[in-house]
């Protein structure tokens, strides 16, 4: 049967899934800031600012969290993920199997990809909140957890269907759409809570202060919800994106980057979508007397270009998620095409996004996968710059042609049941546990790597 | 081409410029905030008319 023309199209886009991206591949900054300012100024920061401000923190406390915290997340990505990523030029998941082994990278595939699979779901999620706004089709509140109707479920499918053809042209689609919404969307973001400032009795720039402390982030808390500090603050701008830096997921995009140093452009990303952004949505979140649901704060807020903007910003936070996904899903299925492993993961996404519980819990939803996620990330660090210098192999999995590396899937799920006694046992807060959870996993790489390792490997490899 | 490129680019400019402009005229009670939600939507829409034209050529 003869293919169609889009198929082929389709067959010829080739992503470098399993060996490195050559140099005349390479892309400019330019690519990597569009890229981290759109996915980065999503749907879901008009979720999350309006949840901090549910959360009770104080102003201060706001301001000062989310500059160090996001500072460190700038770091993460430029110290870390970026070096590792133009050093081997790898996507995520071929660089695990040379270090873990395809046994173990399958059973990291399935977690990581249904991860994304849940994430993409949110952003479609609240992209579908907007779209409702204008067909009046009732949309879910904050207590809803499962599909309210058959009209959102019908729009989330829509969404969703268009989302999936985009991440199916691959990479440079993908880039190309963020780089279009970007610049316009932090202006909405923008123009849209300077537009309320007055409704919150701000006529002036010597107001705010007094009026984000008194009325915006009061420091009190809704009843029911816990109380938010900078620490609450600081490890969740840090963290919300542990998978991303810390834990080398985006090792499959920067390594298109010319630079290590590329990994700044994620300033881009932090300081317009995880600052100005959340700070925008907490004062319209205010100025909606609390309402937290996206579509109708946007939409009173900025009107319809405000609907446009929350449906392009879970867009471009979906698209590069649902590619991402793609990818993991792929190296489960080496022999299926990305773009075909790309449908059934957008269809997978699609359906988890016609549960609003995947918005409504979604700070704990975040924290919970960089932290499942993170030691890998903390594997990978020491296989490449650790190992050879306490005389072990590094890529021990290649090496020795194994399907599993023992020393990473102990480092893995012995930091996994750690962390998650001391959030049992311990009472620590899920945000708080990424960090201690690195260094654990870290040790144990180191350790248990001693201990497997046999004496009689031929290091000069 | 590059005529039809700037003339992209201003478009895409005036575009910008409508998006948040208006909210500091509203700010500064100059325009009511159904003013501006006009003018935000003229906005975006000059801005997703020319955009495409330039921005991925650039890059």
């Amino acid at each position: 049967m003869k293919k169609s023309a889009y198929v082929q199209q389709l067959d010829a886009i080739n992503e470098y899934e399993f060996s490195p991206v050559p140099p005349e591949k390479h892309k400019g900054w330019k690519s990597f800031l569009g890229m981290y300012a759109g996915e980065h100024t999503a749907g879901t920061e008009f979720v999350i600012g309006p949840l901090f401000v549910v959360h009770g923190v104080s102003a201060i406390d706001l301001i000062t969290g989310l500059l160090v915290g996001n500072v460190l997340a700038v770091f993460s990505w430029a110290f870390l993920t970026a070096p590792v990523a133009t050093k081997t030029r790898l996507t995520l998941y071929a660089l695990l199997e040379k270090i873990t082994g395809k046994g173990l990278v399958k059973v990291y595939d399935v977690v990581n990809g249904l991860m994304f699979c849940f994430l993409a779901g949110s952003m479609i999620a609240v992209s579908a909140s907007a779209i409702g706004i204008p067909f009046k089709i009732a949309m879910p509140g904050l207590a809803d957890w499962y599909p309210t109707g058959i009209g959102w479920v019908l729009i989330v499918f829509v969404v969703g269907a268009i989302i999936t053809l985009i991440a199916t042209l691959g990479y440079n689609q993908v880039s190309k759409f963020a780089n279009i919404t970007a610049p316009w969307m932090i202006l909405i973001f923008i123009a849209a809570a300077v537009a309320v400032l007055p409704q919150l009795g701000i006529y002036s720039i010597q107001d705010f202060w007094h009026v984000a402390q008194t009325k915006i982030w009061t420091g009190i808390p809704l009843e029911g919800q816990s109380k938010f500090t900078f620490w609450h603050i600081m490890f969740f701008a840090w963290f919300c994106n542990m998978a991303m830096h810390i834990g080398m997921a985006d090792i499959t995009i920067l390594r298109y980057a010319k630079k290590w140093q590329y990994g700044f452009a994620s300033f881009g990303g932090m300081f317009l979508g995880h600052f100005i952004a959340w700070i925008a949505s907490g004062i319209l979140c205010a100025a909606a007397l609390g309402n937290i649901v996206p579509g109708p704060i946007a939409y009173t807020s900025a009107g319809i270009a405000g609907i446009i903007c929350v449906v392009l910003a879970g867009w471009t936070t979906a698209n590069p998620t649902i590619y991402r996904a793609g990818l993991a899903f792929q190296a489960i299925f080496p022999k299926t095409k990305r773009w075909k492993v790309t449908i059934i993961v957008g269809i997978i996404t699609t359906m988890a996004a016609c549960f609003p519980a995947l918005v409504m819990k979604l700070l704990d939803f975040v924290a919970l996968y960089g932290l499942v996620l993170m030691p890998m990330g903390a594997v990978i660090i020491i296989d490449i710059y650790v190992l050879k210098k306490l005389n072990m192999a590094s890529n021990y999995a290649q090496f020795k042609n194994i399907p599993i590396s023992w020393q990473a899937a102990g480092a893995w799920v012995i930091t996994l049941i750690f962390c998650l006694a001391l959030n049992v046992y311990l009472g620590v807060d899920i945000f708080f546990l990424g960090l201690p959870g690195w260094f654990i996993a870290a040790g144990l790489y180191i350790i248990l790597s001693k201990l497997i390792q046999s004496k009689n490997i031929n290091y000069a490899h | 081409m590059p005529t039809k490129h700037m003339l992209a680019k201003f478009v895409s400019a005036i575009g910008l410029v409508l998006t948040i402009v208006p909210a500091f005229l509203v700010f500064k009670g100059i325009l009511t905030l159904e003013e501006n939600h006009h003018l935000m939507l003229l906005g975006t829409i000059f801005w997703f008319l020319s955009a495409s034209f330039w921005i991925n050529k650039d890059n």
